[in-house]
């Protein structure tokens, strides 16, 4: 047998140690899961880390409402199945008691933020696992594994610490949590290769299906309960697949014949576009979109 | 052979680092369409004839409003040989502090040069640190050669030169390599340039695809700090007391006999369990969960050695510091320090000297130690600690230094003095001065 970890072991092993540093120092850590790849992926190594205990942390979803059925009975399932605890944060509720106002656009993505700051507050979550990776857009390049956020969950690149070795350092006061992201050094392709290699399952909205869709800005978008097409867009049936899973009202569907995990790899090998660009439209809004949501206390 | 290779890049302002990690980024189709759409609108955007490479990786806004890199960035590409990760570390302000981050993972940097300027104080001193925290291998780019109309005469002075410091800081001939570059025009960053046909070396590519990385230190003997106590209480397992880690050094066997420090109990290992089921051997670099034969009390913060081959186990230690806070270190501070898994109340006993990096030599009792600045310590912890010289191990001899105040993280420590340069000065230091005894030659090899 060969001693020598590859790619894959190397980055398992360092997610491994960053989630048992975590459980190590903090009183009340938590994991962002939505059903989606890589909060997927982040359940499966925090099972991985403390096997064969169970995971000591519950999980939270911020559910903007505009969710795929899909998705919500795949999280409902893996919840279930490991015995897990869930806290679900509905936009919805914050919405029909004033504290958040729906924009005009329908879009909820950028809503999320005043429910996840209220229930970190609430449940005094002192580190929040994510599934953020480096790889995904410039102003996340500069993320730290620990990020430190301030009572108003806001990130100001200037005050993170230096990342030295594998030490970590998750001292906060009181008020301020950390959000802590295993995936850090992780590439789109390393999570579908490492997703192949362990064979977890996925909602099947990640496989290519057909679905009624229609284009607008570029993008392929479903309808549900967030819309449907307006004047001047069709809906067309369509075989299609998503790369990243949000808000239903802004990811788009790529057309892809990728029907199973072998497929999307070799797709993603030969993509052109990253994750984001193709099927985000919030984060097409600025140049500088992603570090302003980031400053506000979004993932 | 390894398939993936940790790099940092380090250079001064205006070297064209930006632009060599765009190009890197560009030339290996690690940039895909969207983003690139996005560098070409904003190329023109200013005006720009070509789109400006160095925007691929220049990503906060504060950084392209001024046209400069502030922090450690993360980039990631692969080629059919190797995946990289590479943390590119700006070089102006904070340059210490920035190199160190991304010095301390890295099995290999890029330094960078200006052709025109060849090896200035800078170059050296960014070797110095990257000597210091034990990056085993360099690179120097040699950038903007195009510049200097691709003169071979230039380059070799230039090569010359920077082997010299590098072999006076402990670096083997083997392990520094030259490559002349123009980020901008992309000659020898992927593609071998005709315009250097003196040169025969590797593309700057070809050498990260394919020098040897050092692998985790397998032959070293048994580390293993402990992070966290696996006790699942569950019908099944109800008397599973396992160990959780991850292998900071040499290799572990069930039947090992091992030391727990700083307790100083021994036992066996019966089991090295993990989710995909038990392990007949592991090594460093894997988290791992061990199950040992006797009942013993352990927990987060302690270290599992190899029994006859362990750590001193010392509340007094010499060290070395890079200060990377605003606020100085003067003797007498009480701070923090996190060692492995274990976080203790340590004071500054003395501040013995600190390096001065215009001249590559060491200033005696200082006073203060300030940002950026790297300097030599005693410590006295609040308890036992088993430690292990840097020079040894990156793993188990490297600790922060922690404000116990406000929590911020003030210096990367080492273990010991790393580089005797720090004690003897980088010429006495070539020459093998009086005061450089064989034990600090033994340190000078920058290893794992």
């Amino acid at each position: 047998m060969t001693l020598a970890l590859d790619t894959l072991g190397r980055l398992e092993s360092e997610a491994i140690h960053i989630f048992r540093e975590v459980a190590g120092e903090f009183d009340r850590p938590v994991i962002l899961f939505s059903g989606g790849k890589d909060s997927t992926l982040l359940l499966h190594l925090a099972i991985k880390a403390f096997y064969p205990a169970p995971v000591p942390f519950p999980l939270l979803h911020v559910d903007t409402g505009h969710n795929f059925d899909e998705v919500i009975e795949f999280r409902d399932r893996v919840v279930a199945q490991h015995g897990l605890r869930l806290e679900v944060a509905k936009v919805q509720d914050w919405i029909d008691d004033g504290r958040l106002e729906e924009r005009p656009d329908g879009t909820r993505n950028p809503l999320q933020t005043v429910p996840l700051l209220d229930s970190i507050t609430q449940h005094r979550f002192d580190a929040v696992f994510g599934g953020g990776r480096r790889d995904e857009e410039r102003a996340r390049a500069k993320e730290r594994i620990f990020s430190l956020r301030t009572a108003f969950g806001q990130w100001d690149p200037k005050r993170q610490r230096p990342e030295l070795w594998n030490l970590y350092n998750g001292r906060h006061r009181a008020g301020e949590h950390v959000r802590v992201f295993p995936l850090s050094n992780w590439t789109e392709l390393d999570v579908w290769n490492y997703i192949e290699r362990e064979g977890i399952e996925l909602p099947d909205i990640y496989y290519s299906h057909e679905r009624e869709v229609f284009l607008r800005d570029g993008m392929w978008l479903a309808e549900g309960p967030w819309g449907t097409a307006r004047e001047g867009e069709t809906l067309v049936r369509k075989t299609v697949r998503y790369r990243t899973v949000g808000d239903g009202s802004c990811t788009g569907a790529v057309e892809s014949d990728a029907a199973d995990i072998h497929a999307v790899i070799a797709e993603v090998s030969a993509s052109r576009l990253t994750e984001r660009g193709a099927t985000r439209a919030d984060d097409r809004l600025s140049e500088a979109a992603m570090e302003d949501r980031k400053r506000e206390g979004y993932f | 052979m390894s398939d993936l290779l940790r790099l940092a890049t380090a250079g001064s302002v205006d070297d064209g680092k930006s632009t060599l990690v765009g190009r890197l980024l560009y030339d290996t189709k690690s940039v895909l369409a969207d983003t690139l759409d996005a560098v070409h609108r904003a190329s023109a955007d200013r005006g720009l004839a070509t789109p400006d490479l160095s925007l691929l990786v220049d990503g906060l806004r504060s950084e392209r409003e001024q046209g400069i890199t502030i922090d450690v960035a993360y980039r990631y590409f692969a080629t059919p040989k190797r995946s990289f990760v590479l943390a590119d570390t700006p070089g102006h302000v904070q340059y210490t502090r920035n190199t160190v981050t991304g010095a301390s993972t890295a099995q290999l940097a890029v330094l960078l040069v200006d052709a025109r300027k060849g090896v200035i104080e800078q170059t050296r001193r960014h070797a110095a640190v990257l000597a210091l925290l034990g990056v085993p291998r360099l690179v120097l780019a040699v950038n903007k050669i195009d510049l200097v109309d691709y003169d071979e005469v230039t380059f070799s002075r230039i090569a010359k030169e920077f082997t010299a410091h590098a072999t006076a800081l402990g670096y083997t001939e083997d392990s520094v390599v030259e490559i002349p570059v123009s980020a901008l025009a992309g000659d020898n960053v992927v593609d071998k340039s005709a315009n250097t046909p003196w040169y025969s070396g590797p593309t700057l590519l070809e050498h990260l695809e394919t020098v040897p990385v050092e692998p985790d230190p397998h032959d070293a003997p048994f580390r293993f700090p402990v992070q966290y106590v696996i006790r699942p209480r569950t019908a099944e397992h109800l008397d599973y007391r396992g160990y959780a880690g991850l292998i900071a050094a040499g290799t572990v066997k069930p039947g090992d006999e091992v030391v727990v420090l700083p307790s100083g109990r021994r036992s066996t290992i019966t089991k090295i369990d993990t989710a995909d089921g038990e392990l007949a051997e592991a090594a460093a670099g894997q988290s791992v969960t061990l199950l040992l034969a006797d009942d013993i009390d352990i927990s987060r913060g302690d270290l599992i050695a190899v029994a006859g081959n362990e750590p001193n186990v010392t509340d007094e230690l010499d060290a070395t510091l890079c200060w990377l806070a605003e606020k100085p270190l003067r003797p007498g501070a009480r701070v923090l320090v996190k060692h492995g898994t274990r976080t203790v109340q340590a004071m500054v006993t003395d501040l013995r000297d600190r390096f001065d990096e215009q001249a590559l030599s060491s200033v005696d009792s200082p006073g203060s130690l300030e940002l950026n600045e790297i300097g030599r310590v005693a410590l006295r912890l609040a308890e036992p600690v088993p430690l292990d010289d840097y020079s040894f191990s990156r793993r188990t001899g490297s600790f922060l230094v922690i404000d116990a105040s406000d929590g911020s993280t003030l210096a990367a420590g080492l273990v010991g003095a790393p580089l005797p340069l720090l004690e003897n000065g980088v010429e006495s230091c070539s020459g093998g001065g009086e005061n450089a005894t064989p034990d600090n030659h033994a340190l000078v090899s920058p290893g794992p």
